[in-house]
């Protein structure tokens, strides 16, 4: 066994750390560019910026962890997609949170970091844990005591989950004709978001694929990016397992545009899993939007879409952007007549994952998002789209404007709804 | 023309210079040390950074051995913050015999350096990023240490014992009244302006410049020939301890982490003058090879500066060699009224930085004698100023202080993490740092550096305006 094919996450920890970004920092000259597209540096002074607290510090860090605001980087990763050098600053500052945490972990950070469970104690409960959640002095308490901010957008529990669906729904009746797919439908897509769930299910049924979905279990990417390096190693690794039950070579398919990318890259690039089975999966994973124009490229998308009339603002997420696939729900969505999308321009919706929860950070994230609620509001009051759910969550709680997957309009495009 | 007087003065300013005026000083004896340019810019600020624990010779000369682990243990108590305690491994690499560590064992064992062998997994997971090939790690004491701050440090505590400091006093010559020394004549190269120092006892610290010294004493042809050794520092730590080649002491055996960076070396080329060594486009490539070989992607990461430093390599027929009782090993102490009728001098060079204490305490033992008087040496009792406390430097101090300040002060140095109140101070002589050490990373910070230490600009005036500042960061 060579070091780097052991699961041992503190193995893997090391080879990232050491070998991918920590490497990197060399290749930094000094241009700013990072600088001036941060969100976070741009709304507060008691955030260094990128190139500070990435390549800077780093040369200085050597175990002891001594820069703490360094955790005001919302790890949006919009810094190494705009440096020009290669340097993996959002990489670093991960790995950094993660040597600072290593030793005082919030109890916050823990709980929010375990997003399936969550869903699973939420689900049965729905409408009391909705009520609960809107309840005023009750998330007063919950910040207190807890450290998640009384404003923070919350997610909507639903009362069927999407393996409660799948059971009960009728079966396909049209029969598959081009191969079978899996779905990975995310801890979101399989407690709160179930709705967009269900329609790529329809939406990829309805193209003629078989849709497999195995039982799957949550990515780690909220541990991830709360520095918990360890248990996130072994939650991906257990869903690859489950994601590769689903069938051998088969393309895996996701709406959950930030899991997607903590599977394509982010578990290999800032926490170094180095594990074949990551590797089997990471290159055979498409976010559903990529997937439809892949497939239009190659002239195998129907395009008898019904007109819709909409103008709609579509934001594209900073984990989306990360996979440098460009902007594909752009693509696609253009091939729906009516529809006039309007990209938001705007770098962050601010809530990074957990980041725009956390009471220390609220005010950070709903500045960063300003200009992007602005905007969603002045485009179209009544429906925004974006891939991730929580940027959805986001947009939709500060904004007051509804927002969906770009699915939504590719299923009612198709008829479906 | 100015005149001074000293029982005692020191030429040369490098780590023996500042460890023997602090010796003499705490000894009660009125010293001045000169030098011709600043502290350390001889070989002291020119070498590897290494505080040796001893392992790299526990087979090729235990007794220096045996001293660097003494010396080590006593420089990390009085100079605490000038050490940092990395801690250091020797590694058999695919090249090495991993047999010779049994050499290396014993050898430790036999002159007390404290070292253990550690399985090779240990090591990979301590340093992930040396070679996966190393067969065999032991681990040692080793250490860095800054060679300016060391120097200061020393230089200020002979100024508490009442010693004088005379920067950039260039010796141009030694009157001599009849068979003893009488006087060190100087030129102020700031003022230009001769200086004569009275004094009963000269010790030469010259080192590499230690011939051209006796010279002007009337003592010719004391042979010190340089041995030319190469360094290159990297652009950021590629490990966080010392990495040693477990084999017999050989060029670009060693890899050193220095404040920020860390340095690969050395070589040994002797040169005819200590003031123009060469770089050679081979002796770079060779240490590039070396690094490479304890660090796979080596030759990838950046490489920001090289430099090159003269061992004083003593060629004196001569040296009384049967007199070892005033002698380290590597060190030379020549007496110039044995060797020439000379009394009231004597030359000292050689040996290593980590056992300069040391190499001063010989030396003034050997000038108490021969003036007859009875004074111990106490320079291993004491912390110098700025080391009471007996903490050692740790790399992320200065990261941990801009996080202090970072919200009421401005970055203007971005690769030394220096904020603009630390370079206002600098500019200051009473405030300067005993060392800010630049690895110059940029070029603006390297004119930064120059800028303020050779003072050629009236402070706050020139490189204010011309260094570019952090974007989007508060003034
Ligand atoms: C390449 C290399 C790597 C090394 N690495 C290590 C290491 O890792 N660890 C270690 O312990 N040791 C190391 N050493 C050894 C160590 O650097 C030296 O032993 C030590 O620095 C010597 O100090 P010094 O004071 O004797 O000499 P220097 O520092 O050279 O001091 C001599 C001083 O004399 C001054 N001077 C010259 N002419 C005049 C004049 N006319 N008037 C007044 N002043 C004058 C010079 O300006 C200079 O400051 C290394 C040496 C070399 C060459
Ligand atoms: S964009 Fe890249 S090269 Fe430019 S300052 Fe930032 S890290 Fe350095
Ligand atoms: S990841 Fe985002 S918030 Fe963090 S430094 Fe980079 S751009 Fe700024």
């Amino acid at each position: 066994m060579t070091p780097h094919d052991s699961n041992n996450a503190h193995d893997n920890n090391n080879y990232a750390a050491d070998q991918v970004a920590r490497a990197s920092l060399d290749h930094c000259v000094k241009c700013n560019i990072c600088e001036t597209h941060c969100p976070v540096s741009a709304v507060t002074p008691l955030f260094s910026g990128p190139k500070f607290v990435g390549p800077q510090a780093e040369r200085y860090r050597h175990g002891e962890s001594v820069d703490h605001s360094l955790d005001y980087c919302s790890s949006c990763g919009t810094c190494t997609l705009v440096c020009p050098q290669g340097v993996q600053i959002a990489e670093l500052n991960s790995q950094a949170r993660a040597v600072m945490k290593a030793d005082h972990m919030p109890l916050r950070d823990q709980l929010i970091s375990r997003t399936t469970l969550m869903g699973m104690a939420m689900t049965p409960m729905a409408p009391v844990a909705n009520a609960a959640l809107g309840f005023k002095p009750l998330r007063m308490v919950i910040e207190k005591v807890v450290g998640i901010h009384r404003d923070a957008p919350m997610p909507t529990a639903r009362t069927q989950t999407l393996t409660g669906w799948l059971k009960k729904r009728k079966a396909p009746t049209k029969a598959p004709t081009r191969g079978s797919l899996v779905y990975f439908h995310g801890c979101a897509g399989g407690y709160f978001e179930v709705e967009t769930s269900k329609r790529s299910i329809e939406v990829l049924e309805h193209l003629g694929y078989e849709v497999i979905v195995p039982k799957q279990s949550c990515c780690g990417l909220a541990q991830q990016s709360n520095g918990l390096f360890d248990q996130a190693t072994a939650q991906i690794l257990k869903l690859c397992d489950e994601l590769r039950a689903g069938g051998k070579d088969l393309t895996i398919i996701s709406a959950s545009g930030s899991c997607t990318g903590m599977l394509k890259h982010e578990a290999h690039e800032i926490m170094g899993v180095d594990d074949s089975r990551l590797a089997d999966v990471s290159t055979r994973i498409r976010d559903i939007m990529e997937f439809l124009l892949d497939l239009h490229d190659a002239g195998e998308l129907p395009t008898n879409f019904k007109t819709i009339d909409i103008t709609v603002p579509y934001h594209a997420p900073c984990q989306l952007k990360a996979q440098g696939m460009g902007q594909p729900a752009m693509e696609v969505l253009k091939l729906i007549p009516g529809v006039k999308a309007i990209e938001s321009g705007v770098t962050c919706c601010g809530i990074a994952g957990t980041y725009g929860l956390k009471k220390e950070k609220y005010e950070i994230a709903q500045a960063v998002g300003q200009p992007l609620f602005d905007m969603v509001k002045a485009t179209n009051p009544d429906l925004a789209l974006c891939d991730t759910e929580t940027c959805r969550w986001q947009i939709a709680k500060s904004s007051g404007v509804r927002t969906e997957h770009p699915i939504y309009l590719v299923h009612q495009a198709y008829g479906l709804s | 023309m100015r005149t001074l007087s000293a029982d005692v003065v020191v030429i040369g300013g490098g780590a023996t210079g500042a460890g023997v005026v602090r010796d003499v000083a705490m000894r009660g004896y009125k010293a001045v040390l000169v030098d011709r340019v600043d502290l350390g810019q001889g070989t002291t600020g020119r070498y590897h950074g290494l505080l040796h624990s001893g392992g790299r010779y526990v087979v090729s000369d235990p007794h220096s051995a045996s001293e660097c682990a003494q010396e080590n243990a006593i420089l990390t108590r009085i100079q605490a913050d000038a050490v940092e305690e990395t801690g250091g491994y020797f590694v058999a690499t695919e090249v090495d015999d991993p047999a010779w560590g049994d050499d290396f064992a014993r050898g430790a064992a036999a002159t007390k350096v404290p070292a253990e062998e550690i399985s090779v997994s240990e090591l990979l997971t301590l340093e992930p990023r040396l070679n996966r090939k190393i067969s065999r790690a032991f681990r040692v004491l080793d250490g860095s240490v800054d060679g300016w701050q060391l120097v200061w440090g020393a230089a200020n505590s002979a100024k508490h014992y009442g010693a004088q400091i005379l920067t950039y006093h260039r010796v141009t010559k030694i009157n001599r009244d009849g068979d003893r020394v009488a006087a060190v004549i100087c030129r102020d190269d700031k003022t230009g302006e001769d200086v004569t120092i009275n004094c009963n006892f000269v010790i030469n610290c010259a080192a590499a410049w230690g011939g051209q010294i006796a010279a002007m004493a009337g003592c010719h042809d004391v042979q010190v020939v340089p041995g030319a050794g190469i360094m290159i520092a990297m652009n950021h730590r590629l490990t966080n301890s010392v990495i040693n080649r477990l084999t017999y002491p050989a060029d670009g055996d060693i890899l050193v982490p220095v404040h920020t960076v860390c340095v690969i070396g050395t070589t040994d080329q002797k040169a005819d003058d200590p003031d123009k060594l060469v770089i050679s486009r081979e002796e770079v490539q060779q240490m590039m090879d070396c690094g490479e070989l304890l660090v796979p992607g080596f030759r990838d990461a950046r490489a920001i500066h090289a430099w090159a430093g003269a061992r004083p390599l003593v060629k004196d027929s001569r040296v009384g060699s049967e007199d070892t009782r005033h002698m380290s090993r590597g060190m030379s102490i020549i007496d110039h009224d044995s060797r020439d009728g000379l009394k009231g001098l004597l030359t000292i060079a050689g040996g290593k930085l980590t056992t300069y204490r040391l190499m001063a305490e010989h030396v003034v033992d050997q000038m108490c004698e021969q003036l007859g008087d009875v004074r111990p040496c106490t320079t291993a009792n004491e912390a110098v100023p700025g080391s009471e406390s007996g903490k050692t430097y740790q790399v992320t101090h200065r990261l941990h202080a801009r996080e202090e300040d970072r919200l009421d002060d401005q970055i203007l140095c971005e690769c030394e993490l220096m904020s603009r109140r630390q370079w206002v101070n600098a500019s200051t002589p009473s405030h300067r740092p005993a060392s800010t050490t630049c690895a110059a990373n940029c070029d603006s910070a390297w004119a930064l550096v120059r800028a303020v230490f050779a003072r050629c600009g009236p402070p706050g005036s020139r490189w204010r305006r011309s260094t570019s500042t952090s974007s989007g960061r508060p003034a």
